[in-house]
């Protein structure tokens, strides 16, 4: 099927279209954040490069312990759920016993739960745990929202795998861990690469259970302290500092995704045809 | 020393029960093949064997050592799958070395025996490629090497030509036969193709439905097939099974004479009489559909066809090489005449 020029322009014009509502946002919080006090109140589309706000947000709270703190939670999150998602994945996609369907929709209904729902009752559990105003705690909750779908997607996966290759593994004397470890890892790498970067964005950019776990400025993790940035005045937002803020987590995040973007296309397509 | 002895062998798969108690004594150094129709049990016999599934009941024995229990690995015995199995992100060097790495060998030893089984298999050129590089019948020799590399007792083969074109098949089954001579390890090999197992097989074990029907060489099964099952089953074209009633037959309980297409020949008093409804021609022998009185003939003949649709021909076979059952299938004596 060709197109005509006219079909072509129209194309092009839908996606630049497109592209601008996807983008837009994103620009004009760049934009805001070179500009200070006042001039924010004017609708400008152009702002010369000016870094005082970005200074600003970090002499006037702990951001850069922020940021660690987030960095640290969304790593742990990730390996931890990658590490237990890939070994029950195992155990549900290629283990047969008692229960096995029940425990596969427990686990999606669990992901269906509003976090509202729980933040009670997790608010409880972390307390008993000890775990209150820590960042094991944010990782403990985090990981509810994380590991349902990365067991989901890496049990679909790994059923996808042939049973003959684990198989001849077993007859190689190796043990179902090694299986897991020299086999199946490295076929699934485009699906943890996918998995792993999703569970890392939820993490990222996880509120409510961060605002309710914590206490002081410096178990914050970086979503919570953005919107806890406050003025001079209690009448004074400062959008600057925010903006400031939410570009500099914004862009590890782009980063990563661009970084794993080939890999992510590829884990999502896996499996879909043979070859 | 890596003989296999099956006693009272059963597996269930929850309620089913799929091998009804298996006797068999293989011999060290055999070629045994398990046949039969889809179904039938074989490969799940030679996974019991593998290890990769539990028995339900009865004993299983590896070179003189009951293994019921034992792990795949430690039982002495390596596997070829149907569909290769090779792991697709390792070389195949890495394919070869990975159950030796497994057990902890030393590099150099490792080296040592990849390279020797490469050599065996002309995969030296290849050691550095991915399975995704090569051709069905180079992975296959993969998964011989990756077999041979771990010195096993025992090889099983688990329809390991199945996927390969009808060529490669004949050049993979010699190679096959030659490997067997010279290792002289036990081999158990698990096919529906006939031709595969009376070239390869020094006795064949036929299954039906989770039970042993007959073990013999190729040509006991051939010519002394204990039932109709084994006798339909081994040869092709397949037996011809007739009406024992209609051929006046019948003394002493017989039910239905067989009588293999080859064996027939034109006769003007041919006790096979009837008119020609196709014929077949395979170049070096055709093959003539007769309908008679007791039933449809298929006989296999040399040359070219001499014989039109339509035709009416008569048809005998030598006394000893007709073939009597009773109503079970059972093989009979054939009495009378």
């Amino acid at each position: 099927m060709s197109w005509s020029p006219l079909q072509r322009v129209g194309f092009a014009a839908l996606l630049a279209v497109i592209v601008l509502i996807a983008v837009f946002p994103f620009y004009y919080a760049i934009v805001s954040s070179f500009q200070a006090g006042s001039e924010l109140f004017e609708v400008s589309y152009l702002a010369a490069p000016d870094l005082s706000n970005y200074a600003a947000v970090f002499t006037e709270q702990p951001f850069g312990r922020n940021i660690l703190n987030s960095v640290v939670v969304a790593f742990v999150v990730v390996a931890v759920s990658l590490g237990l998602g890939v070994t029950a994945a195992f155990a549900l996609a290629r283990v047969h016993f008692r229960g096995r369907g029940l425990l596969l929709v427990t686990i999606l209904s669990v992901s269906m739960f509003p976090q509202v729902a729980v933040l009670s009752g997790m608010f409880e559990l972390i307390r008993s745990l000890g775990l209150y105003n820590s960042l094991a705690g944010l990782i403990l909750a985090n990981m509810l929202l994380t590991l349902p779908f990365t067991v989901w997607v890496l049990t679909t996966f790994m059923r996808e795998l042939p049973k003959e290759l684990e198989d001849a593994a077993y007859m190689d004397g190796a043990t179902p861990l090694q299986v897991i470890r020299y086999v199946f890892l490295p076929l699934l790498g485009p699906a943890m690469a996918a998995t792993g970067l999703l569970a890392f964005i939820v993490a990222w950019n996880e509120f409510l259970f961060a605002l309710t776990f914590t206490l002081s400025n410096e178990m914050r993790t970086v979503p919570v302290a953005i919107a806890l940035i406050t003025g001079a005045s209690t009448y004074e937002l400062p959008w600057g500092n925010i903006m400031a803020a939410s570009v500099i987590v914004t862009v590890p995040l782009i980063a990563l995704v661009l970084v794993f973007q080939r890999r992510i296309v590829a884990g999502l397509t896996a499996g879909a045809v043979k070859g | 020393m890596s003989g296999i002895r099956l006693q009272g062998i059963r597996k269930r798969f929850g309620r089913v029960e799929t091998i009804h108690g298996i006797d068999l004594e293989i011999g060290d150094g055999e070629f045994v093949v398990f046949v039969g129709p889809s179904g039938c049990g074989k490969s799940t016999l030679l996974r019991l064997i593998a290890g990769l599934d539990a028995v339900s009941e009865g004993v299983l024995e590896i070179g003189g050592r009951v293994v019921n229990d034992v792990a795949p690995a430690a039982r002495g015995v390596a596997m070829v799958f149907q569909s290769y199995a090779l792991y697709p992100h390792m070389t195949v060097f890495e394919n070869m070395a990975f159950g030796l790495k497994l057990a902890k060998a030393e590099k150099g030893a490792v080296e040592a025996k990849v390279r020797q089984a490469a050599r065996v298999l002309e995969l030296e050129p290849l050691l550095d490629r991915k399975p995704a590089q090569l051709s069905g019948g180079q992975r296959q020799r993969v998964a011989i090497g990756r077999a041979i590399t771990r010195d096993p007792g025992v090889f099983l083969f688990d329809e390991p030509l199945s996927n390969l074109d009808a060529g490669l098949r004949g050049q993979m089954r010699t190679e096959i036969a030659r490997l067997h001579d010279r290792l002289g390890a036990t081999m158990v090999y698990v096919t529906h193709d006939q031709t595969e197992a009376m070239t390869l097989a020094d006795r064949i074990v036929v299954l039906r439905d989770g039970r042993v029907e007959q073990v013999g060489t190729p040509l006991e099964l051939y010519h002394r097939p204990a039932n109709r099952f084994v006798a339909g089953f081994i040869g092709s074209p397949p037996m011809n099974f007739l009406s024992a009633a209609a051929l006046e037959l019948e003394a002493g309980g017989v039910a239905e004479i067989g009588v293999r297409p080859e064996d027939l020949a034109p006769a003007d008093d041919g006790r096979f009489e009837g008119a020609v409804t196709l014929v077949e021609e395979l170049g070096e022998a055709h093959l003539l559909h007769v309908e008679t009185a007791a039933g449809t003939v298929i006989a296999k003949l040399a040359g070219a066809a001499a014989h039109q649709r339509g035709d009416r021909v008569a048809l005998s076979a030598p006394e000893k090489r007709l073939h009597a059952f009773d109503a079970d299938g059972r093989s009979l004596a054939l009495r009378g005449r």
